[in-house]
């Protein structure tokens, strides 16, 4: 099949797009419902998906609502992120015998099944190449991400139903993909409920993704289901109601570093680390060697967050003590030295650290109210002074 | 990077197997340990400067600075210093430990250019362990037009790191100077910090470069001390520390600022923007 | 501002019992300031523009180190004076210093102070003799400090 062609499918094509995958050996990663969030589960069938289910996202507020809508995607983001897949929050590096003074090492084989991420958002795709170039792109690539990354089937989905926390489209992220030969994905789904039942226009972005098209059916793509999908982006970005000046922000945030808002955050920041945890390119982490009774010893690796005191030890104590310092460590790295670090920023405005702050802190207001007194310093020698 | 075997999807977190073959007390918790590999190839390849990751089995991993000098015949020496657990094991570990080794990592102290350089060495405490394997090698190095300066700093006189090798490379034609802040009564050489020593060598700063290692505070004046002296600034190289935890650039812990020790440094050129950074607070 | 800044300097130690003609060339360099809790008089590699004569109010001089709360030098106080890199290049505070509790304080333009010295040697001999004064107090006591006089036994 033409990579260029797009075509059209219903429902029914997605389920036999899962079928077709699951005959592939992937296991099949999608949107369900539960706990009262979008979380990424195993999926089977689109019985399986956020079928009439909506959410509802604000600063530090997250609330799903459900209704007899048949669309299958039209909600934004859950708090995970396919950050888990490729990348998991613990994982065992490796573990050593000893007998006598013979050390003996063995590293765990990767023998999960390839994954095929169903649903991912365009954010989200960004977000896994910020990754690639931490992970798979530096002088020590990962070995083992970039398996599951390179072994990895992505089927986007595309956005319609933006939430006011998002801003993929300051980014430049969203809320839909490009076309083409190394735009990052297998297939690309566009949900179109223009007229009932909702039908979902697919666009072929890898030869993978054309062999895979090959068993959904489907009629080719007529011009107004092309302009279908115009229509659903642009209303997308038409809703989306917060901005970031991504082009500035990493020079104002470098130039700000005493800035006094740093000090207002700083009071509002619990330092919980919830952010670090839903963001989908927060990648700090650290290894931890464990001992069992009969002596093995086993080195994990694990997600840290640098919201935690301990991750900026040194052996006096830590450089970061203050919740001011950690909150401007995660914000500058972030929006500003994440571009000297790895060429991009780190921020793909996907929103959940918005979201799922417990106290609401909005980076995109942050920001602006930083912008807004540019080179603002804490005002320490006032002039005056009683004559006591 | 240093495996014992070479494997498919091999994790660059796991180590190589090393002995600890012999360990030298220095002062009363330095340590320096030399390893040899369990088996395979040997010598281990690394530029003074660099660091490895040491992992005591069942106690954790560390970064230590590579105390020998390239090229030495023997193992591979890593001074230590006892501030936490995995230290402590390191520095009490008996001859004949196996220990993990994973690096070399970080840029070096670049010394394979500095033949017409005057070379001035400033280290305080335990910062001359990093130094030593350049020092060695600036001394030895046959074809050397420059000086070598070696100023060192202590808390006291029974802290001062590598005695014998300050004699040997006074011997082998440095300037060698060491100063002590707190002085014992058989003590009869500088008093003050390693700063106050900068004016009495003769170094040309023209043609000066300088390598200082040491805790930030002193680095930052040690710094003042040779741009007062007419030292340019780019001449400097200094060796920064942050939490290392990976060495290769995963783990986000070793961050400062816009670099990460592990990969752009330790050893650093200095530059106004270096010293903007690390006079920050917090950073 | 109806109270005469330069009887506020006359007052001060640092040049009280000097002549009143020397403590209104001073104040013509100096304004009042006050410094907030917390707050920075001085900050480590900042252009050293001024001498603080404190009124009111503890400040302590610091050093920061990655991985320490801030090592303190020394406190100075009400009566006393901070910061002398004003006085040699390259101008730049060597440490920080941090007000303790509210801090009220003259602070001496260093450009002003400066160039009067220079345009009248005589003037410029009292305030070096007077400043010369503090600071070999302070590096006395400095060097007895240094002794650890209270450490462990100093046996050897």
């Amino acid at each position: 099949m033409d990579l260029s062609a797009s075509f059209v499918v219903d429902r029914a094509g997605l389920d036999r797009l899962l079928g077709a995958l699951t005959a592939r050996g992937y296991r099949t990663i999608g949107p369900v419902v539960r706990d009262g969030a979008v979380v990424q589960r195993q999926v089977s069938s689109t019985d399986d998906l956020p079928q009439g289910w909506h959410d509802e996202q604000a600063p530090g507020h997250y609330r799903l609502h459900h209704d007899d809508d048949p669309s299958l995607f039209a909600w934004a983001v859950g708090p995970g992120s396919p950050k888990s897949e490729f990348y998991p929050a613990r994982s065992l590096v490796w573990r050593a015998t000893s007998s006598g003074h013979v050390v003996t090492l063995e590293q765990p084989t990767d023998n999960a099944a390839p994954v095929a991420l169903i649903g991912t958002r365009p954010c989200e795709l960004a977000g896994m190449r910020v990754l690639d170039r931490v992970f798979a792109g530096g002088e020590v690539p990962d070995p083992h991400y970039s398996e599951r990354r390179e072994s990895s089937f992505v089927v986007i989905a595309e956005c319609g139903t933006p939430a006011s926390t998002c801003f993929c489209t300051s980014m430049g992220t969203g809320p839909g993909v490009d076309g083409g030969a190394g735009a990052g994905y297998d297939l690309a789904l566009t949900e179109l409920t223009s007229s009932g039942e909702p039908r979902y226009l697919v666009r072929i972005g890898s030869e993978r993704g054309a062999e895979v098209a090959e068993e959904m059916g489907g009629s080719q793509a007529a011009p107004q289901d092309i302009a279908a999908r115009d229509a659903v982006l642009e209303g997308a970005a038409h809703r989306i109601e917060r901005k970031l000046d991504a082009a500035n922000v990493r020079q104002l945030l470098a130039s700000n570093l005493a800035h006094p808002r740093w000090d207002d955050v700083a009071s509002r920041c619990l330092a919980c680390g919830n952010c670090t945890l839903v963001c989908p390119t927060c990648f700090c982490g650290g290894v931890t060697d464990t001992t069992t009774v009969d002596g093995t010893v086993e080195r994990h690796r694990q997600w840290n967050s640098c919201f935690d005191l301990a991750h900026s030890l040194v052996h006096t104590g830590p450089v970061r003590a203050t919740t001011w310092s950690r909150y401007r460590q995660w914000l500058t790295h972030k929006l500003s030295t994440w571009h000297d670090q790895f060429g991009t920023s780190g921020c793909v405005g996907c929103g959940r650290c918005i979201t799922w702050c417990p106290v609401g802190i909005d980076i995109t207001a942050e920001v602006a109210a930083i912008a807004a007194s540019d080179g603002a310093v804490p005002v320490s020698i006032e002039s005056g002074g009683d004559r006591s | 990077m240093l495996l014992t075997e070479v494997e498919p999807l091999s994790n660059p977190l796991t180590p190589a197997t090393y002995r600890v073959v012999a360990t030298r007390v220095e002062t009363g918790d330095v340590v320096t340990l030399s390893l040899e590999p369990t088996s395979g190839p040997n010598p281990f390849l690394f530029k003074p400067g660099q660091f490895n990751m040491l992992t005591s089995f069942g106690v954790g991993e560390v970064a230590i600075s590579i105390s020998s000098a390239p090229g030495a015949p023997g193992p591979v020496e890593h001074t230590v210093r006892d501030v936490g657990a995995i230290t402590h094991s390191l520095c009490t570990a008996a001859v004949g430990t196996v220990v993990g080794v994973r690096g070399p990592f970080g840029t070096d102290w670049g010394v394979d250019g500095l033949d017409d350089k005057d070379v001035v060495i400033v280290a305080g405490g335990i910062g001359l362990a990093p130094l030593r394997g350049a020092i060695s090698y600036l001394v030895d190095k046959p074809g050397r037009t420059g000086r070598v300066y070696v100023l060192v700093g202590a808390r006291e006189p029974d802290q001062i790191t590598f005695p014998d090798d300050l004699k040997r490379w006074e011997r082998d034609g440095a300037v060698v100077k060491v100063t002590v802040d707190v002085p014992d009564s058989r003590w009869w050489g500088a008093i003050g910090v390693v700063t106050t020593l900068l004016p009495t060598v003769d170094f040309d700063p023209a043609r000066t470069v300088a390598l200082i290692c040491g805790p930030e505070i002193m680095m930052r004046f040690t710094v003042r001390g040779l741009v007062d002296l007419g030292v340019p600034l780019g001449a400097i190289r200094v060796s920064l520390e942050r939490n290392m935890q990976c060495g290769i650039g995963w783990c986000g812990h070793c961050q400062l600022g816009p670099l990460l020790i592990c990969r752009d440094g330790p050893v650093f050129d200095y530059s106004q923007a270096l010293e903007k950074l690390i006079s920050e607070r917090e950073r | 501002m109806t109270e005469n800044i330069g009887e506020l300097v006359a007052e001060h130690p640092l040049f009280s019992g000097l002549p009143v003609d020397i403590a209104e060339l001073v104040g013509g360099c100096s304004q009042n300031v006050a410094i907030a809790t917390g707050q920075l008089l001085l900050e480590e590699g900042e252009p050293a523009r001024s001498l603080f004569l404190l009124r009111r109010g503890h400040v302590a001089l610091e050093v920061h180190e990655p991985g320490r709360v801030p090592l303190v030098i020394d406190r100075i106080g009400p009566g006393q004076a901070v910061g002398w890199s004003w006085m040699f290049p390259p101008y730049r505070w060597h440490f920080d210093a941090r007000a303790l509790e509210p801090v009220g304080a003259i602070s001496v333009d260093a450009d002003c102070l400066r160039s009067k010295a220079e345009a009248d040697p005589a003037f410029g001999y009292l305030l070096m003799k007077r400043l010369a004064a503090v600071m070999l107090e302070r590096l006395q006591a400095t060097r007895i400090r240094l002794l650890d006089v209270y450490g462990r036994d100093v046996a050897h």
